[in-house]
């Protein structure tokens, strides 16, 4: 190195350079990491957990059913929440950017009242205490429409704001530019202010769907048969009948196999939009 | 003759805040009218009263025979006779350049593919950018998104071109391609409004320039007398403001 001197020895008072000073405070952290994993690892019981959670026998007859009906059930629920909750939201994130006021007030009602429920007391009013108020009508699909549309009024409520918040994001210009050529106001949103706002929140929306595999565990509310159980009542059914945690364990790991690839492809379509910013 | 814009004792206020003033011009078929005035005049406001962006508090906007103004007036077919052209460009960042092009063709005027896509091409031939027909916005410099833009509303067939300081927010070497395809446009007989800071333009191109300061229309005449001979003061004073480099604020 020909450079001039470094300055960094010199000013620090204690005598440490500020990479020293970081890498001593990195050294603490690593050291209580080590400790806590140390005193978990001694503490555990080895021989039970490996019976309780880690039961071959056991897991065994999780297959295939986990992935045959458990898991394409959940991804049946999610799927079907997560479209009708999508154009629930669009249309009430457009109420609630309509010049009309009623409009606005009945979105902002909506938005606030499914927000605000636990979404397993929608589950429960959906698939319970509709049905009694009113006998006649039966929902299509059985457990699939009432979980569809309770996965779908909840996720709408937040999907909502989001696009919302993307509409919002759209410049002003854009709308304008639109109907200097004429277009409707409607034709404007259609083809020029919603096909951008989507693109805006499509990592949001990606992580709303995140929430919903979860949230279609709920399922549980209103008694679900052997035939449309989902990962976590299938779960819950098989650790029951063995008494062992075993298949908990794999239930778990089954929604992480599709959840963990879903954030990462967020996490790399918000990379990419903070780039081309 | 019928004019091909006649606005009549035109009013806009932004709550408390009256901006237009009473304001009363014409412009006849195949002129080319500047309007130029200090920052906050009024002038960009009044533009886009034209072609009802802002709805007018009150006074009577007729286009083309058409009064936009009246509450019976189909206003989506009456802007489509109306170009405009913004400041910012406005481009759809999400469509190509022909794709800006041919939307509004193919979904307003409900032209086919083939017609839009030819009628697209002629223009962006027209303004010099053809070859970039498969470019996004973001991949265009200002100038070659301002003339698409000018494309894209030309692609309308409008009998009047509305242009909103079209090169204030270009790099100083892309003003004069924009430009060009303007004074281009004058030549062929377009109707044209435009509002613009650059003297140069409005003194060669202009049939009149109307001069605007405080929410009123101060003067309006040949291009010559406006600029090189103006009567009022106040016009006076904003055009030594303008065409004295030493003065670079407006
Ligand atoms: N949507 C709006 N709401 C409230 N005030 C507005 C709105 N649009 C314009 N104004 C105000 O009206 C006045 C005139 O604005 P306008 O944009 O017409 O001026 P301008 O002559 O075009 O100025 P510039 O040369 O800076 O573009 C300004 O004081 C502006 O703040
Ligand atoms: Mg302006």
């Amino acid at each position: 190195m020909t450079g001039p001197p470094a300055p960094s020895g010199s000013s620090a008072g204690a005598g440490l350079s500020p990479r020293q000073r970081r890498n001593i405070s990195r050294g603490v952290q690593y050291a209580v990491f080590v400790v806590l994993a140390a005193l978990v690892v001694s503490l555990a019981d080895w021989a039970a957990i490996r019976e309780h959670f880690l039961d071959m026998k056991v897991a065994e007859n999780l297959f295939p059913e986990i992935f045959t009906i458990a898991l394409k059930n959940t991804v049946i629920y999610t799927v079907s929440g997560y479209v009708l909750g999508f154009f629930l939201g669009l249309v009430v994130a457009l109420m609630r950017l309509s010049s009309a006021a009623p409009n606005r007030w009945i979105a902002l009602v909506y938005i606030e009242v499914f927000r605000g429920l636990p979404a397993v007391l929608v589950f429960i009013l959906l698939g319970l205490a509709v049905p009694t108020a009113f006998p006649g009508i039966r929902f299509p699909f059985d457990e699939y429409g009432v979980v569809a549309i309770a996965l779908g009024l909840v996720s709408a409520a937040y999907m909502a704001e989001t696009i919302r918040a993307g509409l919002q994001a759209v410049p002003r210009g854009q709308m304008e530019a639109a109907r200097s050529l004429g277009m409707s106001y409607s034709r404007a949103m259609i083809t020029v202010v919603i096909p951008q706002a989507l693109r805006i929140v499509i990592p949001p929306l990606t992580n709303e769907l995140i929430l919903l595999f979860k949230d279609s565990s709920l399922v549980f509310a209103i008694g679900v048969t052997s035939a449309t159980s989902e990962l976590t009542k299938f779960g819950q059914d098989i650790a029951t009948e063995y008494a062992d945690s075993t298949p908990l364990l794999l239930a778990g790991a089954t929604y992480l196999l599709i959840t963990i690839p879903l954030s990462i492809v967020v996490r790399r379509l918000e990379a990419r939009q903070a780039k081309a910013r | 003759m019928a004019h091909a814009v006649e606005i009549r004792d035109l009013h806009k206020s932004f709550g408390a805040l009256q901006v237009l003033k009473g304001i009363d011009f014409t412009v006849d078929p195949g002129q080319v009218v500047c309007v130029i005035g200090p920052s906050g005049s009024g002038k960009s406001t009044l533009l886009r009263c034209v072609n009802l962006l802002e709805e007018p508090t009150s006074g009577q906007v007729v286009v083309d025979g058409v009064e936009l103004t009246h509450r019976d007036v189909d206003i989506d077919a009456a802007r489509r006779r109306v170009g405009m052209v913004f400041q910012q460009f406005n481009l759809f960042p999400h469509m190509t350049a022909l794709e800006n092009v041919m939307i509004a063709q193919r979904r307003v005027l409900k032209r086919g593919r083939a017609e839009a896509e030819r009628v697209a091409m002629e223009n962006l031939e027209k303004v010099g950018v053809a070859a970039k027909r498969d470019a996004y916005p973001a991949q265009l410099s200002g100038g070659q998104q301002q003339r698409v833009a000018i494309a894209r509303a030309l692609a309308m067939s409008p009998a009047l071109m509305l242009f909103d300081e079209p090169t204030s927010a270009l790099d100083p070497e892309l003003v004069g391609d924009v430009l060009t395809v303007m004074r281009k446009l004058a030549e062929e007989g377009m109707t044209m409004l435009v509002v613009t800071h650059e003297m140069a333009f409005a003194r060669d191109v202009a049939d009149r320039v109307v001069f605007m300061d405080g929410g009123v229309i101060v003067e309006d005449g040949p291009a010559e007398q406006v600029i090189g001979a103006p009567q009022h003061e106040r016009t006076r004073s904003f055009l030594r403001r303008v065409l004295d480099p030493t003065h670079t604020d407006v």
